[in-house]
């Protein structure tokens, strides 16, 4: 018995060993890319480093951040990004789940359809977001005048410039872009059901709304999570969809846009790697918030 | 408790006929099992008689009611899958009950009948776990418990022992035996093992390629199979066949003659016999070692000693040995020469060249 646990620890240290040796490359790699700029980042946000003179800064202590926390700018760009967030990420999963419910469907030309949803997601967002700008220009852009020969309105929006509807049409645009994305993950997950419990129900006779709100949704919600996750991470640090459409516009400005006003156009590259930091760590809690709510390693282990 | 009829029922899946033209009648309280060999269509038929395929031709009726466009639901039927179907997120108690709250049923009443069958099943102990939890032959019995408190007209099972292990395969068996005397209730079982079929039918419905090849009670398909596929099918290890020619007859018995030249006895058929060339059938149940002056001879290719019984396969100069069923304390080893005593009266079968059996004495 002693020789056989012994045995079976020698397998497990191998095992841990080979482990590692495996992942030595990514953490190399992980650690080059993203932990360098990051601990550099962190490290200016304490100091009063300028653009054109990095290296002769000196250690100021919090005092980036006291300022930071005491710009309403900041708050108002942090407001945004949170609204922007919450309004899009929902909006591409309700979306996202109904599009993945038709595409699961079996019909002639399904996998076609599937290739063509995914399209939005593909074209790079510099260049739709570029596109979707020509689009909601108030004077010459496809968006007001098919409105206006319909009858929705009767006078131009001037979308890109009016506060409240300038977010709208970032959220639309991001919604756009976003939600075959969300809707592949989601189908990926529906996908994985088991058929036969659907043709138990089926047996039944259990009505299909019922079945969706007590089968697939229940059996969907680890994969919804996971999608939900992975968008709200991505849409915290959105960049370069409002930036091209907005540039450093209040009503529409995020975070990033913030942070990277401060550290290029002001050159303030300190207080900018401060709100950069304090960004990070906005997502980081919000993951780790996510983690623990979801229990998504409890389930996997049960 | 219901009849069905099956009434020239077809099934096309594209242009790949899957169900050609079946005809069945199937009485109420009967336990019919589907057998045939892998993709010959016995999930497709039990699928059609559940409606979870459309019908492409033909008419089905339970109960004296026509159901070809009727839903699942309106059948009056239960299905028991392979894979079980018990939903993962819910309880035990929970999968048992979902299909009986539309039936406008009250949770008392849900309850006291979720908890009766998992007496019957034994399983009222893991009324509170989720599936996962659960050992095969333990979810096995959650499904077979789903489909009790529906209380349906018919059962459907679809190889539902397929993926437990050999003891708890034969110990479920005997259970949904005695479940349906209990019951009462007309069952359809699909399995590819004639075993399973044997055992428990009250009629056996035999499938090839999307045909009926013969329907008839295990007894009747062991001794009386209406063609050589039926012949090979039921019964293990599977019947030989040797080819052989017609070499003269007395009335009383048959003489053929193998490939080999040697000529072999048989009792008579009853039937006329057309042609020269039959195959001839030796179930290796019926063969036995004879010592000296046996009709067939040859070299034991194999022994297996199974400790009850031996399994010989005599290489008799045929492309494939001849197995014959020998006492467990055989000692004749690999290699030996062995002599094999053909059935005296009956355990002869012989088949045309249509591989239609040849009526037996
Ligand atoms: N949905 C389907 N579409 C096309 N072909 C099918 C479908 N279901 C079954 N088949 C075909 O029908 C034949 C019979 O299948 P099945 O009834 O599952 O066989 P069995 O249960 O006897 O093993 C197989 O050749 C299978 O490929
Ligand atoms: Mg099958």
């Amino acid at each position: 018995m002693a020789a056989r646990a012994n045995a079976g620890s020698a397998l497990t240290r191998q095992r841990l060993k080979s482990a590692w040796l495996f992942l030595t490359p990514m953490l190399v790699v992980l650690a080059l890319v993203a932990g360098w700029p990051l601990l550099r980042t962190i490290s200016f946000s304490f100091t009063d480093a300028h653009l054109s003179n990095l290296d002769d800064s000196s250690f100021i202590g919090f005092e980036n951040y006291v300022f930071l926390l005491q710009d309403p700018d900041w708050w108002r760009a942090v407001q945004n990004t949170i609204f922007f967030t919450v309004v899009s990420v929902s909006i591409e999963t309700v979306l996202g789940l109904l599009i993945a419910l038709a595409l699961n469907a079996h019909f002639k030309g399904r996998g076609l359809l599937r290739a063509a949803v995914l399209i939005p997601w593909a074209i790079p967002t510099v260049v739709s977001a570029q596109m979707w700008r020509w689009m909601f220009n108030d004077v010459y852009g496809v968006i007001n005048e098919i409105m206006l020969s319909t009858g929705l309105i009767t006078e131009p929006w001037a979308w890109l410039a009016d506060p409240q509807l300038s977010m709208a049409a970032v959220i639309a645009v991001d919604v756009w872009k976003t939600t075959p994305f969300m809707a592949l993950l989601i189908l990926a997950g529906l996908q994985m059901l088991p058929q036969d419990c659907y043709e138990n129900a089926k047996i039944d006779g259990v009505h299909p709304v019922v079945v969706f709100f007590k089968v697939t949704l229940p059996l969907l919600k680890p994969a919804i999570l996971v999608a939900v996750i992975f968008r709200t991470l991505d849409a915290l640090r959105i960049f370069d969809l409002i930036y091209v459409m907005q540039g450093n516009k209040q009503d529409t400005m995020s975070m990033s846009i913030y942070a990277r006003q401060q550290l290029v156009d002001f050159q303030d590259v300190g207080y900018g790697s401060a709100a950069a930091t304090l960004l990070f760590m906005i997502i980081a809690l919000f993951t780790v918030i996510y983690l623990y709510l979801g229990g998504i390693g409890r389930e996997e282990k049960a | 408790m219901a009849d069905l009829s099956l009434r020239r029922v077809d099934k096309t899946f594209g242009d790949v006929e899957v169900i050609k033209g079946v005809d069945l009648d199937i009485a109420s309280g009967e336990f019919v099992v589907f057998v045939g060999p892998s993709g010959c269509g016995k999930s497709t038929l039990l699928r059609l008689v559940a409606g979870l395929e459309d019908i492409t031709a033909g008419e089905l009726w339970i109960g004296g009611q026509l159901v070809n466009d009727e839903p699942p639901s309106r059948r009056g039927i239960a299905m028991v899958f392979q894979s079980y179907a018990l939903y993962p997120h819910m309880t035990v108690w929970q999968n048992m009950s979902f299909g009986l709250k539309l039936q406008g049923m009250t949770r008392a009443q849900r309850d006291e009948k979720v908890k009766e069958a998992a007496r019957i099943l034994q399983i009222d102990h893991l009324l509170d776990r989720k599936p996962r939890q659960l050992s095969g032959g333990q979810r096995q019995r959650v499904a077979i418990g789903r489909a009790i408190v529906r209380q349906p007209r018919v059962f459907l099972f679809d190889e539902p022992l397929s993926n437990l292990d050999a003891a708890l395969r034969v110990q479920t068996r005997i259970e949904i035996a005695k479940l349906h005397r209990a019951m009462q209730a007309t069952m359809i079982y699909v399995t590819h093992d004639q075993v399973e079929a044997m055992t428990l039918a009250d009629k056996i419905v035999v499938l090839n390629a999307g045909r009926v090849e013969q329907v008839g009670s295990p007894m009747d398909l062991y001794h009386r199979p209406a063609n050589k596929f039926v012949a090979a099918f039921i019964g293990s290890p599977t019947m030989n066949f040797l080819p052989v020619e017609f070499a003269g007859s007395d009335g009383a018995t048959l003489d053929l003659r193998l490939a080999s030249g040697a000529i072999v006895q048989i009792a008579a058929p009853k039937g006329r016999l057309r042609g020269h060339r039959f195959t001839l059938g030796l179930r290796p149940e019926h063969l036995h070692v004879l010592s000296d002056a046996a009709p067939l001879r040859g070299e034991a290719a194999a022994v297996e000693n199974l400790g009850g019984e031996s399994y010989l396969y005599v290489d008799i100069g045929q492309p494939m040995p001849l197995v014959v069923k020998a006492p467990g304390d055989c000692a004749i080893r690999a290699g030996e020469p062995v002599g094999i005593g053909l059935p005296a009266s009956k355990g002869a079968y012989l088949f045309d060249q249509q591989d239609r059996a040849v009526a037996s004495a």
